[in-house]
Formats: C-alpha cells, structure tokens, sequence
C-alpha cells in the first residue's frame, strides 16, 4: 500500500483488535453521550434554551470532523509511518455517517416536525440544504460498501467509488461556509485543511509519476 | 394577536418547562441578593458578574401592549443572545460581557433636532414611567421568545429632544469598546453597530426604549442598559448599548444591510412571505417548547399587523424587505 516502513510503534494485530479500536468506538461516541446527558439533564448537563438546534448542530459538527478525520488517515499514515490506523478508517468514515445521518434526521423530525411542503421545497430551493443533502446521498454508498464482502465483491473499483469522499468533503465545507451568518472563519478553516488533505494527494501523485518514468529510462 | 390559547383552569396547557422557569427567576434573585451582599461584604465579587449586576426597577405593566403568551424563563433569555459584540455563539454574551461597564452611561443626541447634546441616561428617563410590556422578539434566524420588557415607548423620549421637519428618519449607534466587548477585536462585522428607522415607525406606540427586562435593569448581554425594541421587525433592528441617537434627513446606513444587502435589508419587517435567502421565514421555533415542540407558523407582522401595517400601505414588502 504504501512505500513507508512500519516504525517500529506499530501495535500487534490482536492489540488493535482488542484494546485500541474498541477504544476508538467509545472515544467516537463521545459527541452522541454528551448530547444524551444534555437532553437528560444528567450531572448537570443541559442542552440550553433551543435544544434542537444545539442538538443538530453538534451532529453536524462531528458529521464534519469524522469526514475530515477519515480523509487524513492516508496523510496521517503516509507521513508517520503507520500502515496500521488504515485499520481504523471504516469505523472513522462510519462514524462520520452515522453524524451526518443524525444530522438530517434532526433536521427532518425535531426541527421540521416531518412537513414535507416545508422539507422539499427546503431541499430544491434553499442551495446549502441541497447541498447538504446531496453530500448525504453519496455518502450512502460509501456506507453501504463498506463491509469486507463489499470490500471483496467491488475489487478495485471499491477505491474509486471510494474516492467519492473527496467530494462529499468539498460539499460538507461548502454546506457548512452556506450557513454561517456573519463570520466565516471556521468554514474556511476546514476549507484549508480538506484543500490540504487533498492537494497533498496530488502532490503525492507527481513525484512517484516522475520516478516511475525515470526507472522505465532504457540502460 | 392577543388571544389567549389555552383556557384559564386548563393545567395540562402548563408546560413545566413554565413553572421551572418562574422557580429559577425566583432562584435568580436570592442568588443575585446573596451575591450582592457578598459583594458588599467585599468577597465572592467575581460570580457576581455571571449574571451581571442588575438591579430592580419599579415598572409599570402596560397591558394593552402585552401579549398574554407565558414568558420565556430569565435563564433563557439571559443565555441564548445574538450580540455579536461579545462573541458569534449564543452562550458568548452571557458568558464574555461580565466586564462591560453598563453605568455611567450618556446618550450623545445629534442631528436635526433643537435639544441635541449629550444627556445622562438618568436624566432622559427621569420624566417617564417605566412600562413592563410582554412582547414576542422574532429572530431572523427562525426563532422566537416571549419578553417581559421594560422600557419607555420611544417616541416619548425622542419628542424631548425636539426633533425639526427635517428629521425623516433616527440613527443609532451602539458603543464602541473593544477592550470591554471582545466581539469587537473580530471582524465578523463593521463596528460600531449601527440601526436606523423611519421617524414614523420611530414614533410608533410600538417602538420602545428598553431599560429592563423580568422587571430588573438589563444585563449586559441583553444590550445594557438602553437598547430599542421594535418587535413587528426582526430581533437585528433591536440595537443594544445604545450611546448615539442621531435625526437625518436621508435614511441612514445599518449593520447587517452593510453585511450582506441583499440578506437583510433597512426595514427587516417580520414577514412570512418574505423568505430570507438562505432559508424560510414561513415558520419559527418557539424558544422553551422543548425538544419536541415543533415549528409555528410567523404572523405577518410578529402579529402587529392590525397596529403597523397602515405605516407600510402602498409599499412592496418584497423589494422593502
């Protein structure tokens, strides 16, 4: 997969299996527990004066941010040396659509209390909620394919259906840049760091081009 | 507009989000009289400042002009604001304004008027009662709270300062302070904050110079301590911290039409059927309904219709908007 060496932290297949991704799975459900102790009101917990939107935005926000941390497992491997974490990017990439899914359905049945003239005409008319939609559908198949038969079945073309997230990234900045009121400031944070993640993949893709032809250079 | 949903005797209209809310009021001001004597005391000064330190005012309910709608709770209306001057987050005001000194305070009035000058906030409140008015602040953003305001309709107030023929339309301008409101060192918008109205919607019954709110002074991140409200319009128009009150004869500049114009404009009415770019205005959220308290639907207006509408006869809502 890679050219780097594994450094010499890489953990044991066993140690992965056991202790580091069930600790990912509770770390990642971090965001859904606390909004869980907001809405019960649990050690003081609360979810403040407009629960619903506090609640869609907090899906939204770590909908965003698992879709950015899955786009940097292949930076993160390439650039430390560890083969391993490719390990953990399907409980990443599920994870950013089980948010974004939460997200929708906050939208859907908390704040628009299923009023389907006000939801599709929201969906045609309003760009950032059709943006934002259509983020969610391509996001579907990637869920969908993502089991080890799928996996299988798919053979190479699963990398470039997989591929799609470079997009869905994109959509997911520009729905959030949308939506912002006054200040831009984060939006364009994450627009820096998904052009990063990405221009770091092309960039990749030169110097192996290069070298690949070099070698091919007859004797 | 003022009629009253639920019947009297109707308990299961209660939610208990209301009887929570008067609990926590009536908590408020033992922990604000406990602070304030710890502050006398000379300890315990700094969670004074958490709720900033109001005082109370003897107000006057004017019932004419208040909707029967419950209130929303103190705690809600003290922690989910818009005033970008202490931060872009709801919760930023409350928790970001405790250093902002709301007193003294002088009003400087200019323009087109025979007693222009600068008048101590004292001073231009002292001939008028302070009215307690309960009315529905209809955000641009798709929300809205019932407030318990206190205040003194703004026309009595401008009418001191003798405002000439010239005078077509009132500027004001909120304080500008960046070391004391930290919103201010961003650039999410131009600073200082500046609205403006018509003069006859300025001298509207309606249109009130708030003072209070839950019948004590305002705390600082509900615009401390003169801030207008204007609630047939969206809750942008209401300027907070106001220091400048200026009479022109051309409509003058306002912020968030400054920001983004064809977003919001100079009237900024309440209406439905005026969607703002990015999303529908067509219903609100009503802050306390709780989790499941689904969208109403926005009345023309905020439901001022029957008051207000004879000042927009003739004109196109869409292009005014």
């Amino acid at each position: 997969m890679s050219a780097n060496r594994p450094n010499a932290l890489t953990p044991s297949t066993v140690a992965i299996r056991r202790f580091i991704k069930p600790a990912l799975f509770v770390v990642c459900a971090l965001p859904l527990l606390s909004l869980l102790l907001g809405a019960f009101g649990i050690g003081g917990a609360s979810l403040g004066a407009n629960p619903v939107e506090k609640i869609q935005d907090t899906f939204g926000q770590w909908g965003l941010r698992f879709l950015v941390i899955t786009l940097a497992v292949t930076p993160l491997r390439d650039w430390f040396g560890a083969p391993w974490i490719v390990q953990l990017r399907r409980m990443l990439g599920l994870y950013a659509f089980f948010y974004v899914l939460m997200h929708f359905l906050t939208w859907l049945i908390l704040d628009q209390g299923f009023y389907w003239s006000g939801i599709l005409k929201d969906i045609g008319e309003r760009p950032f909620i059709t943006i934002g939609f259509t983020a969610l559908l391509l996001l579907v198949p990637l869920a969908v394919t993502s089991t080890n038969k799928m996996m299988r079945r798919l053979g190479k073309r699963w990398k470039s259906l997989h591929r799609l997230i470079y997009a869905i990234c994109l959509l997911a900045v520009w729905h959030y840049y949308w939506q912002v009121k006054a200040d831009v400031t984060e939006p364009l944070i994450y627009l820096a760091i998904v052009l990063g993640l990405l221009g770091w993949r092309v960039w990749k893709m030169r110097p192996r081009r290069a070298s690949a032809a070099m070698a091919r250079e007859p004797s | 507009m003022l009629i009253r949903r639920s019947r009297p005797g109707d308990s299961a209209a209660i939610r208990p989000s209301e009887i929570t809310s008067e609990s926590v009021y009536l908590g408020r001001r033992k922990l604000l009289q406990a602070a304030l004597m710890a502050g006398v005391a000379g300890i315990g000064a700094g969670w004074m400042s958490e709720a900033g330190a109001v005082s109370d005012l003897k107000v006057q309910r004017n019932a004419r002009y208040s909707l029967s709608d419950p209130p929303n709770s103190y705690q809600d209306i003290t922690t989910y604001n818009n005033f970008y001057e202490f931060g872009l987050d709801k919760s930023d005001p409350s928790e970001n304004s405790s250093r902002f000194k709301p007193s003294p305070w002088t009003v400087a009035v200019k323009g087109e008027a025979e007693n222009t000058g600068t008048f101590a906030l004292e001073d231009i409140l002292k001939p008028h009662t302070i009215e307690e008015r309960i009315y529905r602040l209809r955000c641009v953003e798709a929300w809205s709270m019932v407030i318990p305001w206190a205040g003194v309709p703004l026309a009595d107030v401008l009418k001191q300062f003798k405002p000439t023929s010239k005078a077509k339309y009132v500027a004001f301008k909120t304080v500008l302070r960046p070391e004391e409101m930290p919103g201010q060192r961003m650039a999410s918008l131009d600073w200082p904050y500046v609205e403006g109205l018509r003069i006859d919607e300025a001298m509207h019954p309606l249109a009130l110079l708030a003072v209070g709110l839950y019948g004590k002074t305002l705390p600082n991140q509900n615009g401390a301590p003169l801030r207008l409200i204007t609630p047939w319009k969206y809750g942008f128009k209401g300027i907070k911290s106001i220091v400048e009150i200026r009479f022109t004869e051309r409509q003058p500049p306002t912020t968030w039409n400054i920001s983004a114009p064809h977003e919001y404009g100079f009237y900024a009415n309440v209406n439905p059927k005026v969607d703002h770019p990015r999303w529908s205005q067509a219903r609100e959220r009503k802050i306390g309904a709780g989790l499941f308290g689904s969208r109403v639907p926005t009345l023309m207006f905020n439901g001022y219709e029957q008051e207000v509408a004879s000042l927009y006869q003739g004109m196109d809502l869409k292009k005014y908007y």
